[in-house]
């Protein structure tokens, strides 16, 4: 389990079609627009798209981690309303709280996390069923504490400050943490035992057990870290929007697994680059861009995202043949 | 084994829900101000029967250890187009009713197709198919309106013989005509065959792709008079993707709930049908025991919660997800 000689499949040596796939259609989508206005080509449209997709960027790679175990996690749309509706509930409580709020939020996330990891690992639920109760059970506490409204508390200057401010002028903040966590994310999994057993676990659980790999310890982590990116997602969107609101996760969770699984990432597990999500994630919101700019009304958007998402997948995500 | 001994085993999920349910519903009952009345009856029951419907669906697909996250979606979409077609003379309305059973059956067969011959992972593409489903839902409704056959409608959510709710005898009358000849065809029994071991189910020769397929359009079949009746009750077509999506959920929660295995090739569409019953009632607990309805949504979600925890405890004895799976 050390960073042994191996080399990472696709990941240097050669390229994923998959991941050449999406950057081939970011091309065309950008050509495709430059056509119906010229404005699609500017940096200041591309850096607004680059913030834009940040967000999303951020819970997708939580979301890539757990799908590169084999799992799935759902609990996505209420792990971002939670992480905001948490981290603005923390500010009312005076300077410790509005100093605490941020980490407060992620930890909230880490908590949906942390439930959804032991049902999966420790009682063996599948993901997708447990994260689906969680993601009820936690619109529930959220419904119950703001008592069917929206919180009054708005977002943090932290918050805000990460979110919509900019430390190096021309680049926006949340670009930088979207970068840092993908940093972060590429090393781990490219240069960390715990990396090795996320891509083992996700080829075949048995036999990264019967190597020694403790398969349930990393699943757990696996999910509390997407609870808490979630979480986090959350925080920097109220920051964005300035308040938090309870529906304001539901439009990440297809977009999130569209991503990955439109990166290239198996939906099966143990295949998949942070690249290619990189990928996924510009082109998702290239996509929505795209479509909300040309006036399609959010019915159009639903067909066009589904079958986009079908599509795909039927080009490169398929399974094997059966024997 | 004795054979009765090893009936009872097989139907054992199905009991527990049946239990559950009548202690459910006498607690109900016997706390509700009017009492064991026939429109109290007929009151949960037309509550009941929508998300049994849905749930009888999602059994259809579960067996296969499939899932069908796009269920609520088709349950939505028929009920926009039910408030478009299902209005008219009784000619127009068995017409617009054919339609929107066969538009359902068609959702369902769209799923199967995709999953079974595009060998698709059913939990990605019937969410991508769900989205498309909700989009043309919303073209077909853009604001909840439209209206119903009201003489259909109230003959199908009113009583029978001034007692027994129609409702039910439509649902029951589903089970018999859909689910039973289903379950004991060849293709019934491939379906579950495929649930329960892919491979062994294919090495003896089962026609598990047409199981499977004719289980997804069953259930988007189903699904449809699901929406119907959802039609019949509100007398509208609304296109809201929150009520669409705690459908998908519930269904699991009632599958779960009515002993289907998740991991399929157990479990029975009578089962989810008292799961869901159940699942209704409890929910239906709250407001006779006069708690502010802002506990619903949380004490829903705690008990889908504990519903699928108890549903891993039969499962102790396997290790391996990959068993389950394969």
């Amino acid at each position: 389990m050390t960073r042994a000689t191996g080399r990472k499949p696709g990941f240097i040596h050669r390229f994923d079609p998959a991941v050449l796939t999406a950057f081939g259609c970011i091309i065309l989508l950008l050509v495709l627009g430059s056509l119906y206005s010229r404005n699609f080509l500017s940096p200041d449209y591309l850096l607004q798209q680059l913030k834009v997709a940040s967000f999303l960027g951020v819970i997708a790679t939580g979301m890539m981690l757990v799908i590169l175990l084999g799992q799935i996690d759902l609990s996505v749309p209420w792990a971002v309303a939670t992480g905001a509706m948490m981290a603005c509930a923390a500010a009312a409580y005076g300077p410790f709280g509005v100093a605490l709020a941020i980490p407060f939020g992620i930890l909230c996330g880490v908590a949906i996390g942390v439930v959804n990891g032991i049902g999966v690992a420790y009682l063996r639920i599948p993901s997708m069923i447990v994260t689906l109760a969680t993601n009820a059970v936690a619109q529930g506490v959220m419904v119950v504490y703001t008592g069917g409204f929206s919180p009054q508390d708005s977002a943090t200057a932290a918050m805000r400050y990460l979110a919509t401010g900019g430390l190096i002028p021309g680049i926006p903040n949340v670009v930088f943490i979207w970068a840092l966590i993908g940093g972060a994310m590429v090393f781990v999994l490219g240069r960390t035992g715990f990396g090795r057993a996320v891509y083992g676990i996700g080829n075949r659980e048995r036999a990264a057990y019967l190597s020694g790999i403790n398969t349930r310890r990393i699943v757990m982590i696996a999910f509390a870290v997407s609870g808490g990116l979630s979480a986090f997602g959350g925080v920097l969107l109220a920051g964005y929007a300035s308040k938090a609101a309870q529906s304001m996760g539901d439009a990440y969770l297809l977009p999130a697994i569209a991503a990955v699984v439109l990166g290239g990432t198996s939906i099966l597990g143990g295949r998949g680059t942070y690249l290619g999500t990189v990928a996924g994630v510009i082109l998702i919101t290239l996509l929505q861009s795209i479509l909300s700019v040309m006036q399609m009304p959010e019915a159009g958007r639903q067909i066009i995202y589904g079958l986009m998402i079908v599509l795909m997948l039927l080009l490169y995500g398929r399974a094997p043949a059966s024997r | 084994m004795k054979d009765w001994q090893y009936r009872l085993a097989e139907q054992r999920g199905t009991l527990t829900a049946l239990t559950i349910f009548v202690v459910m519903f006498v607690i109900y009952t016997a706390n509700h101000p009017a009492g064991f009345t026939a429109n109290v009856v007929q009151t949960a029951a037309n509550k009941g029967v929508l998300l049994a419907f849905i749930a009888m669906a999602q059994t259809l697909v579960v067996i296969t250890a499939g899932i069908d996250l796009s269920i609520g979606m088709i349950f939505l979409l028929t009920n926009c187009l039910a408030s478009w077609l299902v209005v008219g003379t009784p000619l127009e309305t068995a017409f617009g009713v054919v339609v929107v059973l066969a538009v359902g059956a068609l959702c369902g067969a769209i799923n199967g197709a995709i999953v079974i011959y595009g060998r698709l992972q059913p939990i990605v593409a019937t969410i991508a198919t769900g989205a498309v489903y909700f989009g043309i839902a919303l073209l077909l409704r853009p604001f909840p309106g439209g209206s119903v056959n009201e003489d259909l409608a109230d003959a199908l959510t009113g009583r029978i013989f001034g007692s027994v709710p129609a409702s039910l005898v439509a649902l029951a009358a589903v089970v018999v005509l859909v689910w039973v000849p289903f379950s004991r065809s060849v293709y019934g029994r491939a379906a579950y065959a495929a649930g329960s071991s892919e491979t062994a189910a294919y090495m003896s020769g089962m026609p598990i792709r047409r199981g499977k397929f004719l289980a997804y359009t069953l259930a988007g079949f189903v699904a449809a008079i699901g929406g119907l009746f959802l039609t019949f009750f509100t007398y509208t077509g609304d296109a809201a993707y929150a009520s669409g999506n705690a459908y998908t959920l519930f269904s699991i929660a009632a599958v779960v709930l009515g002993g289907v295995s998740l991991f399929g090739g157990k479990g029975s569409a009578i089962g989810a049908v008292f799961g869901a019953l159940a699942f209704r009632t409890i929910g239906d607990l709250l407001f006779v025991f006069d708690l502010d309805p802002l506990w619903q949504p949380l004490f829903q979600g705690l008990i889908l919660l504990a519903a699928v925890s108890l549903g891993a405890f039969a499962l102790f004895r396997v290790r391996n997800r990959l068993e389950w799976f394969l």
